[in-house]
């Protein structure tokens, strides 16, 4: 409890410190309208801080000024800041294109149990999206995103948080959540939308989320999730939880006003948050030359004062050592991190658009094949003898039937009940929507013939 | 000048009242109601805390939240970087896992900047996490028409906000519905639009010792009869039903009974009150400042016409601002919200004492 008054009497003092420097930098009149002065503007202007004297620095005052946020030095040439820098901003990563681990790499160790539990993820997460495709192909579902190339992100991100780190996903995650433990069945019960859907039915398939799991349920929105998790990383830094919150989007989602207020508030709040940027190349058909200009999106994060990374996002291992980084940084300094992985959106954006009408062919070709982040770690894990052709084709021919039967089970069982529609709108339901569900039960009972069969009272 | 030096004697804590016998009725701004609201909240759940644009240094920029930061500290009383859309998706956010934001906008028009996390976010996640993600906060700020501040702060949602499952729309009126509503709304579990009004801030209410006590707390979605009456129902919220109040006075003097309904929730709306009410007079007058179509006097006569409609004795008068953008010039400005005069002809036009409109036209 002391040791939290002193931290908030120490921030306190900063803010002061900035504060009042501000109010006298800026405008020098500031002490016309002081309490003192003017007795009528007393209560306006009764401010905690305001008393704290102004202090000028002598000594520097010709070459640096002592602006709010610190000293700015003085210079003779006119110098315009360059609308980008020479070099991009490199990108690290653990595991070259073969799988052989780059010599002199700075990574997380990562153990056998980890590495093999990483790629059966990976293996389950590529199985699962290419057989839930299929079915909404065949019309059994109405819609579909999948995460084909960005397998690394979702799996080895997930893998080097902890449990109590709260996810805000945007919609390409469902490996993050894959990992935690929502089963395949529960996976197939919200994309079926049937009555063990722990959504109750209420969202479009692939709109996941899992309370018990600290995973946020999928908003259909852009990037509303940004601003979400920086809520959230301020609640548990309130509650002084050894936990931070980690958001994904995409290079689309990064134009959003949601994406600059978060990380602007983000900062401003010490609020421990990961930032995990899929700069995947394409926003729909909106490829990033069209996005922005800037040199993608991790240059962003220093001009709102966040640490940042780019990561190649196909390196698992890469993905795994930075987020874990992040986390630790996050944690225990109580501040956001920006990681921007560069991947490639190998699949359609989801099933309703045709990504060959809009992109090349064989750009998406080079990246399934050349660049698979799945087919990376395999090489690696079987370099350290960790996996084999038999392991490989036991894994994948498991899941395939099991996925199958999955999918039959969630499409046998039958759809929500009529009274979830009326649940939850409110924590306890009004009065006029419990009416409207009595009607509406009284309603279906005496004109079964007009209403669809399949639904339980 | 008697109501300022009254207004100089009230504190804004309940504290100082605890003195005075139960029965004297002591006199409190709504300012001070809904600051000492909020500070006995704050201080009772530390998972409250209060965050906008100049609500911690500068005590708000209507001085609602006089004192909190002093008293709370910085980490509590935020004062936010000047995005909307930021601090409340931020707050959205907070409220997801665990913490109760009470978010100041400065108006609410400037709400509309940050539409999106109220309406996407806040309002529907408790539905599409099926229960599993409830939103407690409260969003709160003035709405509606001051005075000579033009379309862009003059503007009232209460028809908005109100049409949106999910959110609950309080409009307090009095000092005893700004302390008792806003108290409600912290420590309800649903999203809470909280409308306040910029020129009932400085208005002084007699309250009573129950109203000060800090476990007080008003139903949300009941409405008060402020004034009974036999011949006529007026419903009003926030300013509104003080000037439905004055037109009853008015009214009174010519012999007409009005019953004037301080709605207090514009949803939950309380449909039995305004029906139990119109059944007894059988004529309804609804006022309101914000515009007529899809307003609430809309709803109101709606909900009148399916449940209550063998009860008219006279078509349903509505009373709402006129359906333009606010004009600045003052002589406009007056003339396109409702005045006293306004709600006193259309209550006299549904108890038939003047020529009906048309025939004068």
């Amino acid at each position: 409890m002391s040791l939290a008054f002193d931290m908030m009497r120490k921030s306190s003092t900063i803010l002061t410190h900035l504060k009042s420097k501000k109010i006298n930098f800026f405008s020098p009149s500031t002490a016309l309208l002081s309490p003192q002065r003017n007795p009528i503007l007393t209560n306006r202007f009764n401010s905690t801080t305001a008393h704290i004297p102004f202090t000028s620095n002598p000594i520097h005052d010709q070459h640096v000024i002592d602006f709010p946020g610190g000293n700015v030095k003085f210079i003779p040439e006119m110098r315009f800041i360059p609308e980008s820098s020479q070099d991009r901003i490199p990108c690290y990563r653990v595991l070259d294109h073969n799988g052989e681990q780059i010599f002199g790499t700075d990574f997380v160790q990562v153990s056998e149990d980890v590495a093999v539990k990483m790629y059966s993820n990976m293996v389950t997460l590529q199985t699962m999206d290419n057989i839930f495709y299929e079915a909404q192909r065949q019309g059994r579902i109405s819609f579909y995103v999948t995460t084909v190339g960005e397998e690394a992100i979702n799996i080895a991100s997930a893998a080097a948080l902890s449990m109590d780190d709260v996810i805000f996903p945007q919609y390409r995650e469902q490996g993050a959540l894959l990992w935690r433990g929502f089963t395949l069945q529960e996976f197939a019960n919200q994309c079926f939308s049937n009555k063990f859907d722990n959504g109750k039915g209420r969202q479009m398939p692939a709109h996941y989320g899992s309370n018990k799991l600290n995973y946020m349920t999928v908003a259909s929105t852009v990037a509303t999730q940004i601003p979400h998790a920086v809520g959230a990383a301020y609640s548990l830094k309130m509650d002084k939880k050894d936990a931070c919150a980690v958001t994904y989007f995409g290079d689309g989602g990064s134009s959003e006003g949601d994406f600059h207020a978060g990380l602007n508030f983000a900062a401003v709040m010490e609020a421990p948050v990961i930032f995990i940027c899929r700069n995947n190349g394409w926003a729909i058909s909106t490829p990033t030359s069209d996005q922005f200009r800037s040199d993608g999106i991790v240059v962003k994060g220093q001009a709102y004062g966040v640490r940042s990374i780019r990561v190649d996002g196909n390196d698992a291992l890469a993905i795994y050592s930075a987020v874990q980084a992040a986390r630790q940084m996050a944690v225990s300094e109580e501040r956001p991190i920006l990681i921007e992985a560069l991947t490639y959106r190998v699949g359609h954006h989801s099933t309703s658009d045709d990504s060959t009408k809009y992109r090349p062919a064989n750009e998406i070709e080079w990246w399934r094949l050349a660049r698979d982040p799945v087919a990376r770690l395999r090489k690696w894990i079987e370099r350290n003898g960790w996996w084999n052709d038999m392991a490989e084709s036991e894994l994948r021919n498991n899941l395939r039937h099991q996925l199958l039967r999955t999918i039959q089970v969630a499409e046998s069982v039958e759809k929500p009940p009529l009274a979830d529609m009326f649940s939850d709108v409110y924590d306890v339901p009004p009065s006029n929507l419990c009416e409207q569900m009595k009607w509406l039960k009284e309603t279906v009972k005496k004109h079964p013939r007009e209403y669809p069969t399949n639904i339980s009272m | 000048m008697l109501g300022v030096i009254r207004h100089k004697t009230v504190r804004p804590t309940f504290s100082a009242f605890r003195h005075f016998s139960s029965s004297t009725k002591q006199q409190m701004t709504v300012r001070d109601a809904l600051n000492s609201a909020l500070d006995e909240e704050m201080s009772a759940d530390p998972k409250v805390f209060l965050m906008g644009e100049e609500v911690g240094e500068y005590q708000g920029a209507y001085k609602i939240s006089k004192g909190l930061l002093e008293k709370y500290g910085p980490e509590r009383v935020l004062d936010t970087p000047i995005t909307e859309a930021g601090f409340t998706g931020i707050g959205v956010g907070a409220a997801y896992y665990g913490l109760k934001p009470v978010v100041e906008f400065m108006t609410f028009n400037f709400s509309m900047q940050a539409i999106d996390h109220i309406i996407n976010s806040a309002a529907k996640s408790n539905y599409m996490s099926a229960g599993q993600i409830s939103v407690p906060i409260v969003f709160r700020g003035p709405n509606g028409a001051a005075a000579g501040v033009g379309a862009q702060h003059s503007h009232c949602y209460a028809s908005w906000y109100g049409s949106c499952p999910g959110l609950k729309v309080l409009a307090p009126y009095s000092s005893e519905d700004a302390r008792g509503l806003l108290k409600a709304a912290i420590r309800d579990p649903d999203p809470v639009i909280f409308l306040e009004n910029e020129l009932l801030y400085g208005e002084s209410f007699p309250v009573s010792a129950e109203v000060l006590d800090s476990s007080f707390c008003l139903p949300i979605g009941k409405a008060k009869i402020e004034r009974e009456g036999k011949d006529v129902t007026i419903t009003a919220f926030s300013k509104m039903v003080g000037y439905a109040l004055k037109a009853a006075e008015i009214l009174a003097k010519e012999g007409i009974s009005a019953e004037v309904i301080n709605l207090r929730s514009i949803r939950p709306l309380d449909r039995s009150t305004i029906n139990a009410s119109v059944r007894k007079t059988n004529r309804l007058v609804t006022v309101e400042e914000g515009f007529p179509q899809h307003g609430v006097g809309a709803e109101i006569c709606t909900s009148v016409i399916e449940e209550s409609f063998g009860y008219l004795d006279a078509p349903v008068e509505r009373i709402a601002g006129a359906d333009v953008p606010m004009p600045y010039a003052a002589n406009l400005e007056r003339l396109a919200v409702p005045q006293i005069e306004d709600i006193v002809r259309a209550a006299k036009r549904a108890c038939h004492r003047s020529v009906p409109m048309a025939a004068t036209a």
